[in-house]
């Protein structure tokens, strides 16, 4: 109780550990600022400034980890609202490179359409914060507060293309939805509350664990129905999912591959962390829950991603696809009376890392493609690259194939260890399932790589690839390789996660 | 003998709660005015809150009204977006409802 002590004690907090949110902050506060009150910067500036400080998180979380070493104990910020474990660094880390990568295509995007400005960069950085608490709450408003940071940054960046009709649109059914699972969520954090007392995960895991396990309060049930539906809408799974290509296909392509990326990373490590955390005790009842969703996600994801003729459409039904492997993590993690259920949080972590740097990969390309106005991006806008931009189209194609699962790629280290994790919890139902989804998505990948290398291009002129994308496309596949080729590079830091 | 007096317990708070959430959401699903939608949404929030304060009065704790006072906070930031966005997409037409807005489909 806040009164219960004579004179108010504030909570110690410790600056450097909270310092890839720090830098952040202060890079978005410092755009907007200086940025408002100084004449038009040089071409680039703005964008350098951002990626300067999506990059510095980016170290100071990867020094963070250095010093936790490999046993740290996790501990808590400022009062138990954050925690600071391997778990929310490696997730901190994932987003500060998401953002660094989705910025540098936004430096080119920005410059095609002349909109150079500081106001999407400091949005994206505000997005990129919100997204490293999500990450790191320890606390269900904390949590709270950074998904409305999080999403009230993508309602706008969506938005922002004015010259285009499709971006508006797209941002006014991102905001409806998007406060509709807001609201539902809140209203599932307000029942657990409700319900267990408390708003801290840990102290409503203690809770829930001290209680008889058949002890099912109907508030604590629906509260829990609820979290997840409001988490569904956000990671788009079926039957949540209807916003999804529609807001990926309007947005600025950029931004597309910031919320499939810095979006999905932090609403998925929120989901994991909440549910296990604060719920494994009643793993029983969302267990099944998962494994249904995970199903249908999948299935539903590959199957509408195979018929779609819009590119962008195509990856955001793929992103669904790719969910619906991420929560096949969550639920082997549910199955807690296994001794391999660690397995799931683990590898699904390192499946968000490997497809948050794929997907910004991916539609870096795509950007570039869609060319001034950011429109062409059917599959007919493909045709023929692999005539006109050999370099571009391999680039793409490794990306393509690692998204599809092929070995020496990232992407097959991912689906692997989401596979091996659920197949040592005997789910094998879903890790079937999985295995088909990836087999009828393969057929959609291959089917832009068939439009690169063998159709015939409308032009044969060679397009230019602006320097920053081209170093964000060459670092994604360069990432991508490695980790196919060394995945002890990749899946050594994420078993240290717990 | 007793005169019938109802003393309003938890339990109606929490009820009337549940009441106007769905009022809420059934209004964001059949309602086609973007601001309408809106305000069904606002109409949610607030409906959490009345949850908020009735738990926070049934378990002693204080946090209850706190949490309130961050979800007011998310309300009108929410209310500032949500307005830019809707103006900027009525400069470009007048009278838009959601059902005008069907460009992106597939």
């Amino acid at each position: 109780m806040i009164f219960a002590a004579g004179a108010f004690v504030g909570p110690s907090i410790d600056w450097y550990k909270m310092s890839p949110a720090l830098v952040l902050v202060a890079g978005a506060l410092g755009l907007i600022l200086v940025g408002a009150l100084t004449p038009q910067w040089r071409k680039g500036a703005y964008g350098f400034v951002a990626a300067a400080s999506a990059g510095a998180a980016a170290v100071l979380a990867g020094m963070l980890w250095a010093n936790l070493g490999e046993n740290g104990a996790p501990s808590t910020l400022i009062g138990d609202a954050l925690s600071f474990d391997h778990f929310s660094l490696f997730a901190t880390f994932t987003i500060a490179v998401a953002t660094l990568l989705a910025i540098l295509v936004t430096n080119d995007y920005l410059e095609r359409e002349d909109e150079d400005g500081p106001e999407v960069y400091a949005l994206i950085l505000a997005s990129s914060v919100g997204g490293v608490m999500m990450a790191q709450a320890n606390d269900l408003i904390v949590l709270f507060l950074g998904l409305e940071i999080l999403s009230l940054s993508f309602y706008l960046l969506v938005a922002s293309n004015r010259n285009r009709a499709q971006s508006g649109e797209a941002g006014l059914k991102y905001f409806i939805l998007g406060g509709f699972a807001s609201a539902f969520f809140l209203y599932g954090v307000a029942l657990v509350f409700g319900s267990t007392g408390s708003t801290n995960l840990t102290t409503i895991g203690t809770t829930l664990a001290g209680q008889h396990p058949g002890n099912h309060s109907a508030l604590l049930l629906a509260g829990v129905a609820m979290l997840l539906v409001g988490f569904a809408f956000k990671v788009s799974l079926v039957p949540f999912h209807a916003w999804t290509p529609d807001v990926y296909q309007g947005a600025p392509t950029p931004i597309t591959a910031l919320m499939g990326s810095v979006g999905k990373v932090a609403a998925f490590a929120a989901l994991l962390r909440v549910f296990t955390v604060a719920l494994p005790s009643r793993a029983d009842d969302w267990g099944p829950v998962v494994l249904v969703l995970a199903i249908a996600t999948l299935l539903v994801g590959s199957v509408l991603a195979v018929i779609q003729t819009d590119v962008k459409r195509m990856l955001a039904y793929s992103s669904i696809s790719h969910a619906g492997f991420i929560l096949v993590g969550l639920e082997a993690a549910s199955h807690i009376s296994n001794a391999d259920s660690s397995l799931g949080v683990s590898s699904a972590m390192a499946y968000l890392f490997v497809y948050g740097v794929l997907v910004v990969g991916t539609l870096a390309v795509v950007s570039l493609i869609a060319g001034k106005g950011d429109n062409a991006t059917t599959l007919g806008a493909f045709n023929g690259l692999g005539k006109t931009n050999p370099v571009l189209a391999l680039g793409m194609t490794v990306l393509l194939l690692a998204q599809a699962g092929v070995p020496t790629t990232s992407g097959f280290v991912a689906k692997f260890g989401i596979i091996r994790a659920s197949v040592s919890v005997e789910s094998y139902v879903l890790a079937v399932v999985a295995m088909l989804a990836a087999v009828i998505a393969a057929f959609l990948y291959l089917r832009i790589m068939v439009s690169m290398w063998l159709s015939e291009p409308a032009s044969t002129e060679r397009r230019e690839v602006p320097t920053a994308s081209d170093i964000a496309i060459a670092a994604t596949v360069a990432v991508t390789l490695v980790v196919g080729f060394v995945p002890s590079a990749l899946l050594d830091l994420a078993a240290l996660i717990r | 003998m007793n005169a019938l007096v109802v003393v309003p317990t938890t339990t109606w708070y929490l009820l009337l709660s549940a009441v106007l959430f769905t009022i809420g959401t059934v209004g964001v699903l059949v309602r086609r005015n973007p601001l309408v939608l809106f305000m069904c949404i606002e109409l949610m929030l607030n409906a959490v809150n009345l949850s908020f304060v009735a738990l926070g009065r049934r378990l002693a704790d204080i946090n209850g009204q706190t949490i309130v006072f961050f979800v007011l906070v998310v309300a009108a930031a929410e209310v500032v977006v949500g307005l830019g966005i809707i103006v900027s997409i009525m400069r470009r037409r007048n009278g838009v409802t959601v059902d005008d807005l069907a460009e992106l489909k597939g």
